[in-house]
Formats: C-alpha cells, structure tokens, sequence
C-alpha cells in the first residue's frame, strides 16, 4: 500500500529520491568523466590530422576570434616555418550550431575540411559530415579561383540534395576560418 | 500470465509502436536508417528495463501524490547515466542521435509501463515487462529505419546497393508517417489472423 499522502511523507520520499539519484550521477560522472574526455579528444585529434598535411610539427591549441566568436586554431610547421593551419570554426546551422575544423595550407588554399559537431537533421543536412561528394569538394579548393558559395547563391559549391540552409552554413564557417587566417598571416 | 507472455505481448500483442501508438515523437524522428533505429531502440530499452524495476521497488513507500515527479527523477537519473556512458564509449552513436537521447525521459512508453505495470508489480516481472516492451520499441524502430532506409537512401545498414540518393521524402517527416501507417496496416493484418 501506498504511504499516505500527507506533508512530511511526500517531502521526505522527495528528498531521498532525489539526493539517491543525485549521489548515483554523481558517481557515473566520476566513472565517465575521462573517457567522455578522452573519447572528445581523439574525435579533435582525428579531425586536425583530417584537415591537415600529414607530416610537421603540431603546435599546442592557440586562441583565436573566428566569425565573431572565440575559438581555437593549430599550427602544424614543418623545419619550422608553419606550413598549414587548422582553424576550428562555428556557425548555425539548421538546427543549431555547425563545428567546423577547416586546414589552410601557407599559400591560402584550403586543404581539407572535417565536420566537429552538428545537429543537422539525420538523413538531410547530417550528411554533411558523411557525403562524399560534398566532402571531397573542399579538397585543395582555392578562393582565388573559385568562389565559396553554393550555386543557388552564385558561388562554385554543389550543395546537399534538398540542405541548402546546411550547406551555406558550412561554406560560411569555411569562409570565417578563410579570414582568421588572413588575420593570422598579417600579425 | 506467465513470464514468457510477460515478455512476449510487449513485442507482439502490445507492441508498443503498432499496436499502442507510444512514443511516436522519437520513432518518426530517428528513424531514418535502420541503425539509427536501432540505437534509439536499444537506449530506451536499457531505460526503460532499469527504471521499471526501480520503480516497482520503491513504488509501495512514494506517497500517491508525489508519485509522478518521483518517476520522473529516476527515469531521468537512468537516462543521464545512459548519456555519460554513450559519450564515454559510444561518441559516435551519441553524436547521431543527439538530442533524442535526453529525450527519452518524457518519452510516454517509459513513463506508460511505469504508471501501467511496474508500481503494481514485483520488480522481476516489471524487468521482463521492460524488455519486452524494449524488444517491441527496437524492433519497431529498426524495421522501421530499414525500410526509409531502403526507400530513401538506397542502403541497408548503411551499405549501399545503388549510386545516388534514393527517394528523398522517405528520409524527411512525410516519409516516416507513410511508412509508419503502412506497416501498421500490415502489422496489424497479420495480427488479426
């Protein structure tokens, strides 16, 4: 039978429920906390060896504005003249925010692009992390030659089937690492 | 009812997709591979066995009034604990899914068998209750994302067997209801029988 309803019952069945439970995540977080870290940080440590040359020296994780907003950028040198940039790089996408790591080699061009985090919708602008023929068009893309935009706007980029929200996105991230690099480049 | 009905109506005579239309938000929304189904499927299922026999331990000393938020915060405690752990060893999976994982905690087939079954039952019957109830939500959800899968990518567990995109609208909202409506009817047809 049910335990009456009355003030001190209720409060007190509250209380221990909650603290119980409170004590429980607090030891699952305890249990998690370094692989959830470890796990993020390979998922980083993947996405810079994506964009980036293999080969050369990786500098530690350097401050930097992007778009507006902080975020963080990576040197790789090789005899120690810096030879590519990783620049980590944010915008909104169509359901939140879209996190870019995109790779400029010295000479501007950009050398490859790997999706951080997203929440694009599963089976439309998620494949933005997925489709090969998207993916593989910011291979080696040059600015000075082309221009970054999908064609709906004008630019040389195929967007995602039925993403084109997405796919701007994405090119405007490209475009706001493209000028914090600039901004690198002249300091 | 013996154990194995039990167990068995969750996945047949009371499945909780085609027979008891719960939990529809998360079924429509991730079900657009069949992998993707899937993991949904398998989350909710380890919540809903763990929380269901929370439940019917501690279900006789809650006060009927406060019977409800005290639900609540356990179902929620299982689904935060479900959350560390998928970011821990499953990143990619967690990264899919998403924002449906939390989600889970208002999800009405889990807070259903909780009102429904397991504050009125001994905690091993609510755990097969639970998997059951599990087993029928994740088959739901596989069969489900298989067949937008099919349709809409042209893939089978994300393998692909033709070039290009397949039929775009059975990967978006209007495809998951079709799909869904249609493999209730047949579902349905056969349970009949």
């Amino acid at each position: 039978m049910a335990a009456e309803s009355n003030l001190k019952n209720m409060a007190l069945c509250l209380t221990l429920v909650c603290l119980f439970c409170s004590a429980v995540l607090a030891a699952v977080y305890v249990v998690t906390k370094d692989p959830i870290e470890r796990a993020n940080a390979n998922i980083l440590k993947e996405s810079i060896g994506l964009v980036l040359p293999p080969g050369g020296d990786l500098s530690e994780e350097r401050p930097l504005e992007v778009g507006g907003l902080p975020s963080v950028y990576y040197v790789s040198s090789s005899a120690g003249t810096p030879a590519a940039y990783a620049i980590q790089s944010s915008t909104v996408g169509f359901s939140g925010p879209l996190t870019l790591m995109v790779g400029i080699t010295a000479d501007g061009k950009i050398y490859n692009t790997s999706v951080l985090s997203h929440s694009e919708t599963p089976g439309l602008g998620a494949k933005c992390a997925t489709d090969e023929p998207f993916m593989t068009q910011f291979e080696g893309f040059d600015p000075a030659e082309k221009i970054l935009a999908v064609k709906k706007d004008g630019g040389d980029l195929d967007a995602i089937t039925a993403s084109t929200i997405t796919s701007r996105a994405y090119a405007l991230a490209i475009q706001n690492a493209l000028a914090a690099f600039q901004t690198i480049k002249g300091e | 009812m013996n154990k194995l009905q039990l167990f068995t109506k969750g996945i047949v005579k009371e499945n909780p997709i085609f027979v008891l239309l719960l939990g529809l938000c998360p079924t429509l929304a991730t079900t657009t591979s069949a992998i993707n189904g899937m993991s949904m499927g398998l989350a909710t299922l380890f919540v809903l066995v763990l929380s269901n026999m929370a439940i019917s331990a501690i279900a006789p000393r809650v006060p009927d009034k406060v019977h409800i938020p005290v639900y609540i915060v356990v179902i929620a405690t299982f689904v935060t604990v479900l959350q560390f752990v998928m970011q821990a060893w499953t990143p990619v999976i967690y990264k899919t899914l998403g924002l449906f994982i939390p989600l889970i905690v208002v999800n009405c087939i889990v807070l259903g068998r909780a009102e429904a079954f397991a504050n009125q039952n001994g905690i091993i019957d609510s755990a097969l209750d639970g998997l059951g109830q599990g087993m029928g939500f994740t088959f739901s959800l596989t069969v489900l994302g298989l067949v937008r899968e099919v349709l809409g990518s042209g893939s089978v567990f994300g393998l692909k067997f033709i070039s290009g995109d397949g039929i775009l609208a059975f990967v978006m909202a209007p495809g998951a209801f079709l799909c869904l409506g249609y493999l209730m009817v047949l579902f349905n047809k056969f349970l009949k029988k």
